[in-house]
């Protein structure tokens, strides 16, 4: 109805009809003077109506049943996805007996010889430090694991990656069909990845791994098309010239030409793979990420960090030496590259021989450290002191209370008095002002989708702490960029702490928040707010810092202040910046919100949760679906009209 | 051109594809039967439990992984699966065996019964029940709350932020027996339930809750360790009678005491040779399990380190399992 009655005075001006923001808004008026009254009379009521949902749980209960009870005889089990799950199985084991039988020394001294070729000396330093750290913490068999789940992960996703990419790269048509998809699984929480792979494969590693896959490979795809697009026409036009054929132009220009790339989708890949690999251990995939979900159980924070840390550690090593390798690439080929290369064999091979010899293949028991303990010390001092009754500011758990009676409850009571074709119309202004007709369709439609299947109202808690979030993620994350922006040192002192804190597997968020503000949706918007922050500060930050020197200069002999500068020129220009940033914000805040389930977020998190925790797959799967509408349309409304080349934090 | 890229992709694909069948053998290949990936690695005899989220299971887990791996040199691998999965992960084999179940008839009727990939284990030794359960504090303060009758009086003092206008009644984890949504809906009762999400988040609650001495309602069961920590007494709602649980829907009685079960794999049963054995043989008291579980939670000793605690003070208990 808002939108009506805003649009409506405006009709009688005609030149507004030339200002295509006023024209798109008076056809959506028109369009709803129309139909609004048709649908209001059919099915009149605030909440979607009964009459329009379709209830698929029996259907799902059927299938997930049957699936069950002929997963050990049906021939597209035993013939199909049964030779999947054993060479998932096969791999995964083959290369954890490899990293067993190479022993801590000789995987340590492995991968700092890699990290030292590819990205050198401080980088290889770093990298056996880290892998110390983790046998140091008492993790090394886990951490082990998780790494054999990651390379196959890797591996599979690069290839799927790689074969789509190609695809998509080469033919326009594919190119076609493939964008959308791809874009869309980009913005999906990972959550929403797991149910249908349980319900194939089971829980344990195959599904594990087949969901890291199915989250990582996209990335990867995505950019190996664009590389292969990107290609410069000219280097192609001389290289056909000289008579090459398809496959030439293929392997000797289009390739080598789309290298950066590549190594770009493998480093975001292996991040990826990274992530979802710690919230597989909801579904059995054992490793680190098991045991940060076993501690999290016992509400043990210090042993979830002694889990989280090696977790971090590989995901900052990895990121670090895809991300070196990548800038490395154009130099020109040291002289005597080989023979490093062999020495560094050599050298990794006799580190783990030796340590076979010595008989030290297990990570010696009494080199472990306990930072649990210490740690949980920490945190009950935290909630003894700060949880409530501290002077003047009060204590978290009732800035919690106040959170959830002041802001969150009024939201989602709105959200849910609001008459439902009235929040399909706000769904469709705001995703038709910022994009095109196209891209309001489809936020119209899952937001539909959402109420056919009948979780009209659990979604709409769901989104009504999703925008508390995103708004506390706003105001924080621009104020941070802002002042990060204006200050070199700033940004210095921000720099480790965002990459850390992008790194940190979001199941570690949850109990300190769980701590520090009690069980309910404040903390599920706490840990969401905390998790997309480094993404919104440090987009907003690059930004600014990119507005055009020569503006700001001009701005600055006009005698602007510093207030001033920031206003009117560094925000204009910065604007594209400030709407990826919104973006990734509701992106990254949608797929924490929905792990709240876990602390009393309720809503649909909590049914996948349910969903997973019960077996009920039918609860779980509609529940996913709605998740992935929800996630959708959330896209669509913030997202601006070119699609940016890459995505992800 | 474009037809011979496209054979290209074609014999990539049959080739890939006869590579993974190549991996894994010719024919058929059983998902069921396939084990961890980290079972039994470099030749070691290796077990795999399957651990719930609750202390009381770990307390299990944690003393069969001790003797085990101390007295019959097994490896053993601990994956954390929720109630029903678990048994899904038991009947493939991905787990070898479950030592604490609650009560679950429809998985027994499918596993057990039709299927036969999964057996009994034994009784565990502990008996459980559910129940709703206000802090003694409180029920000292107020007798009359311990009757269901009384405690739409008490409705006022339990709300809270999430339960919007009613008392609030706290649930855990989603995985976790429960009806109290219908209980609440049948016994015509002015309270929400509000699930915590997770045992994890149940029990800081509930510690904060205490630590002000505020009254509060929840869901809560025996044998559990914080009982040590929060004294809590049991709400009498209307007693259970055999089948008054039936319809979920309909629930209007208490929650029964159960016998808490053991299952092992069938495969794993016949073959696990001296790990099955004691597996099978596996039984203790509630107060055994409360003294590792209270370590393991409160102290925060590692579950190895609780594990060896108790063994070394109980081995006339242990000593049984293994002959």
């Amino acid at each position: 109805m808002a939108t009506v009655t805003t649009a409506a005075p405006r009709i009688g001006v005609p030149g507004a009809l030339k200002h295509p923001v006023l024209r798109k808004l008076l056809l959506l008026a028109l369009a709803a003077a129309i139909l609004v009254p048709l649908a209001n009379a059919r099915w009149a009521s605030g909440s979607w109506p009964a009459a329009l949902t379709v209830d698929f749980s029996d259907q799902l209960t059927k299938a997930s049943v049957w699936i069950i009870d002929n997963r050990d005889s049906h021939p597209l089990f035993v013939y199909f996805f049964g030779h999947i799950s054993n060479a998932v199985v096969l791999s995964v084991r083959a290369v954890y007996l490899v990293l067993l039988a190479a022993g801590w020394a000789g995987v340590t001294a492995a991968a700092s010889l890699v990290a030292w070729r590819v990205a050198g000396w401080r980088l290889a330093a770093g990298t056996g430090v880290a892998l110390l750290a983790c046998g140091f913490l008492g993790m090394w068999i886990p951490t082990m694991q998780t790494l054999a789940l990651m390379v196959v992960a890797v591996l599979a996703s690069v290839v799927v990656g790689a074969l789509l990419g190609l695809a998509a790269g080469l033919s326009d048509r594919m190119d076609k069909i493939l964008r959308p998809v791809l874009d869309t699984m980009q913005v999906l929480p990972a959550y929403a990845y797991l149910l249908p792979v349980v319900l194939v494969f089971g829980m344990g590693v195959p599904a594990a791994v087949l969901a890291t896959v199915v989250y990582a490979a996209p990335p990867m795809a995505r950019l190996t098309a664009l590389g292969l697009r990107g290609a410069d026409k000219e280097v192609l036009e001389a290289v056909e010239s000289l008579g090459a054929t398809a496959r030439q132009r293929l392997l000797t220009a289009r390739i080598p030409l789309a290298s950066h790339e590549l190594l770009l989708g493998l480093n975001q890949t292996i991040m990826m793979a990274l992530s979802m690999a710690v919230i597989a251990s909801v579904i059995g995939a054992g490793g680190l990420g098991d045991r940060v979900y076993q501690a999290l159980s016992t509400v043990d924070v210090g042993a979830a960090l002694a889990a989280g840390v090696p977790i971090v550690l590989l995901a900052v090593v990895l990121d670090r030496v895809t991300g070196a390798a990548g800038e490395g690439l154009g130099e020109e080929p040291r002289p005597n590259g080989r023979a490093r290369w062999l020495f560094a064999l050599a050298a990794a091979v006799a580190v783990a021989v030796t340590g076979r010899l010595v008989g030290r293949l297990d990570w010696p028991e009494a080199w472990t450290l306990n930072i649990a303990e210490p740690v949980n010390r920490a945190v009950d001092w935290m909630t003894d002191h700060l949880y409530s009754g501290v002077p003047v500011i009060g204590g978290t758990a009732d800035w919690a209370a106040h959170f959830t009676t002041w802001v969150l409850d009024p939201v989602r009571d709105t959200l849910q008095w609001l008459p439902w074709w009235s929040l399909l119309l706000i769904v469709a202004a705001l995703a038709w002002l910022i994009g095109t007709w196209r891209t309001a369709l489809t936020a119209v439609l899952a937001m539909a989708a959402i109420g056919v299947l009948g979780v009209w109202t659990p979604a709409l808690d769901t989104l009504s702490q999703v925008l508390a979030a995103v708004a506390v993620t706003l105001v924080l994350g621009f104020a941070t960029g802002i002042a990060a922006a204006r200050s070199d040192r700033v940004e210095r002192l921000l720099r480790p702490v965002l990459d850390v804190f992008q790194t940190m597997p979001q199941f570690v968020y949850l109990i300190p928040v769980v701590a520090l503000f009690g069980v309910g949706r404040a903390p599920a918007v706490a840990a969401a707010v905390v998790y997309a922050l480094p993404a919104v500060v440090r987009i907003t930050t690059q930004g600014l810092r990119q507005v055009d020197p020569a503006a700001l200069e001009s701005a600055r002999s006009l005698g602007a202040t510093p207030a001033q500068q920031l206003r009117q020129v560094q925000l204009p220009l910065a604007r594209p910046a400030l709407l990826l940033a919104v973006n990734q914000g509701v992106v990254l805040v949608l797929a924490v919100v929905i792990i709240g389930g876990l602390v009393g977020g309720g809503a649909l998190g909590y049914d996948v949760v349910a969903g997973l925790a019960q077996g009920d797959l039918a609860t779980g799967l509609v529940a996913g679906v709605a998740i992935v509408c929800l996630g959708l349309m959330l896209d669509r409304v913030t997202q601006p009209t070119e699609r940016r080349a890459k995505k992800g934090a | 051109m474009r037809v011979r890229m496209r054979t290209t992709a074609v014999v990539a694909g049959v080739s890939s594809l006869a590579l993974l069948t190549g991996l894994t053998g010719c024919g058929a290949a059983d998902m069921t039967k396939q084990a961890s990936p980290f079972a039994n690695a470099q030749g070691a005899k290796s077990v795999t439990l399957s651990v719930q989220s609750w202390v009381g299971a770990q307390a299990n887990v944690a003393v069969a992984q001790y003797l085990l791996e101390h007295e019959l040199g097994y490896r053993v691998d601990t994956v954390q699966i929720d109630e029903v999965p678990a048994w899904d992960a038991l009947s493939q084999g991905r787990v070898d065996a479950l030592l604490e179940d609650w009560g679950h008839p429809e998985e027994e009727q499918r596993y057990v019964k039709d299927k036969k990939t999964i057996v009994p284990g034994g009784d565990l030794g502990v008996t459980g029940h559910i129940g709703w359960f206000v802090p003694t504090y409180f029920a000292k303060a107020h007798p009359d709350v311990t009757d269901w009758k009384n405690l739409d009086k008490y409705a006022d003092q339990l709300r809270t932020a999430e339960s919007g206008g009613k008392g609030q009644l706290m649930d855990g984890s989603p995985s976790y027996v429960t009806n109290d949504k219908a209980l609440v809906k049948n016994l015509g009762l002015d309270y929400q339930v509000v699930f915590a999400g997770s045992e994890a988040a149940q029990i800081t609650q509930i510690k904060q809750f205490a630590k002000e001495k505020k009254p509060f309602l929840t869901y809560w069961y025996s044998p559990q360790w914080l009982f040590k920590k929060v004294p809590m007494t049991e709400v009498k709602l209307p007693a259970y009678k055999e089948g008054c649980d039936a319809d979920p829907e309909k629930v209007a009685c208490a929650y029964p005491h159960t016998p808490l079960q053991k299952y092992l794999n069938a495969d794993f049963a016949k073959s696990g040779g001296e790990a099955a054995a004691l597996l099978k043989k596996f039984k203790w008291t509630t107060e055994d399990q409360n003294e590792v579980s209270l370590m393991i939670a409160e102290q925060k000793l590692s579950p190895e380190e609780a594990a060896k605690k108790w063994v070394d003070s109980h081995e006339s208990t242990w000593k049984a399992w293994l002959s």
